[in-house]
């Protein structure tokens, strides 16, 4: 199928239907090994057992920066390319992404007060993050205060596009900054720090995440098509009875 | 005599870990209910605008499009 098919909606309903089963299967298989890989992990030397958090932690911090990543390129699709299904991206994407960053937060607050002795520190990483958190917040609040969807969609986009400043501030803070947070330890030049017994794992964790999200998204964008179809089908009825 | 460590042992932070992947779960057991729920509802809504006789302007034939 032409990717330029994927602009009808009924042609993409059809297609996620089709896709949407495999997906989850894949997911579910991907959970259950990813699992049973970090359950089976080692011990860190400095950490003991709560590196078994970073498994949750990373991915979810991957998936955060992921979803805004996602609705940028959407956003570009709705101010430049003008294509139809981009806005549905974006405004399915937003509540996941929310999710995926809150997930990370909490998370990381769970394995920062053994390690660091506390929940909280304001320092460029963490806040950052939460600023991550918000700025999602805000899209949401965006897209539910604007009745007509297109409008909508556009000042959300040109909002997404300012707020995507912020991914490599949350990616550099470590290194621009000194912060409490660990430095980069899977994604640097030179390597990644972590014994393969922990990182293999945590790649399938991060598979498995991303697999959630792509299924978490598609599932949305469905019913997004759907909160649309259903939309124009009451306004034609309240013109009809007008 | 002491006993290693064995992969299930969470050591004296436990708690840490257990609520970590609770939270977790939480998290993405809201995310699955909210599509899935809201799926039906727009389903259902969808179904009921048709049996009253609406279709999109798109499903319209000849002298039916206003």
């Amino acid at each position: 199928m032409p990717l330029i098919d994927l602009a009808n909606p009924s042609r993409f309903l059809a297609l996620a239907s089709r896709v949407l089963p495999w997906l989850t299967a894949a997911t579910l298989l991907a959970f259950a090994f990813g699992i049973s890989q970090a359950y089976l992990a080692p011990d860190d030397y400095q950490q003991g057992a709560t590196v078994k958090i970073m498994f949750l932690h990373v991915p979810a911090a991957w998936l955060g920066m992921l979803a805004w990543g996602v609705m940028s390129v959407a956003a570009l699709g709705t101010l430049v390319w003008r294509h139809p299904l981009a806005d549905v991206a974006a405004k399915a994407a937003a509540p996941i992404g929310a999710a995926f960053t809150l997930m990370c937060l909490v998370t990381g607050s769970l394995w920062g007060r053994p390690m660091w002795g506390t929940y909280w520190v304001w320092d460029a990483r963490l806040t950052s993050v939460l600023v991550l958190f918000l700025m999602y917040l805000g899209v949401i609040a965006l897209w539910r205060t604007v009745d007509d969807p297109a409008r909508a969609a556009r000042v959300v986009a040109v909002l997404t596009l300012v707020g995507a400043i912020n991914i490599p501030i949350i990616k550099f803070s470590v290194e621009w900054w000194n912060t409490l947070h660990q430095p980069a330890s899977v994604l640097r030049l030179g390597g990644s720090t972590i014994h393969p017994t922990i990182l293999v794992p945590l790649i399938v964790m991060v598979v498995a995440f991303t697999l959630l999200f792509l299924t978490l998204h598609l599932a949305a964008m469905r019913n997004e098509i759907l909160r649309r179809r259903v939309r124009t089908m009451q306004m034609l009825q309240a013109d009809a009875r007008a | 005599m002491t006993m290693a460590l064995g992969p299930q042992d969470l050591g004296p932070h436990a708690a840490f870990i257990v609520l970590s992947y609770a939270a977790a779960i939480a998290i993405v057991a809201v995310l699955v209910a909210w599509i899935v729920l809201d799926r039906r509802h727009l389903t259902r809504e969808l179904g009921e605008l048709e049996s009253q006789g609406m279709t999109r302007r798109s499903e319209r034939t000849g002298d039916d499009k206003t």
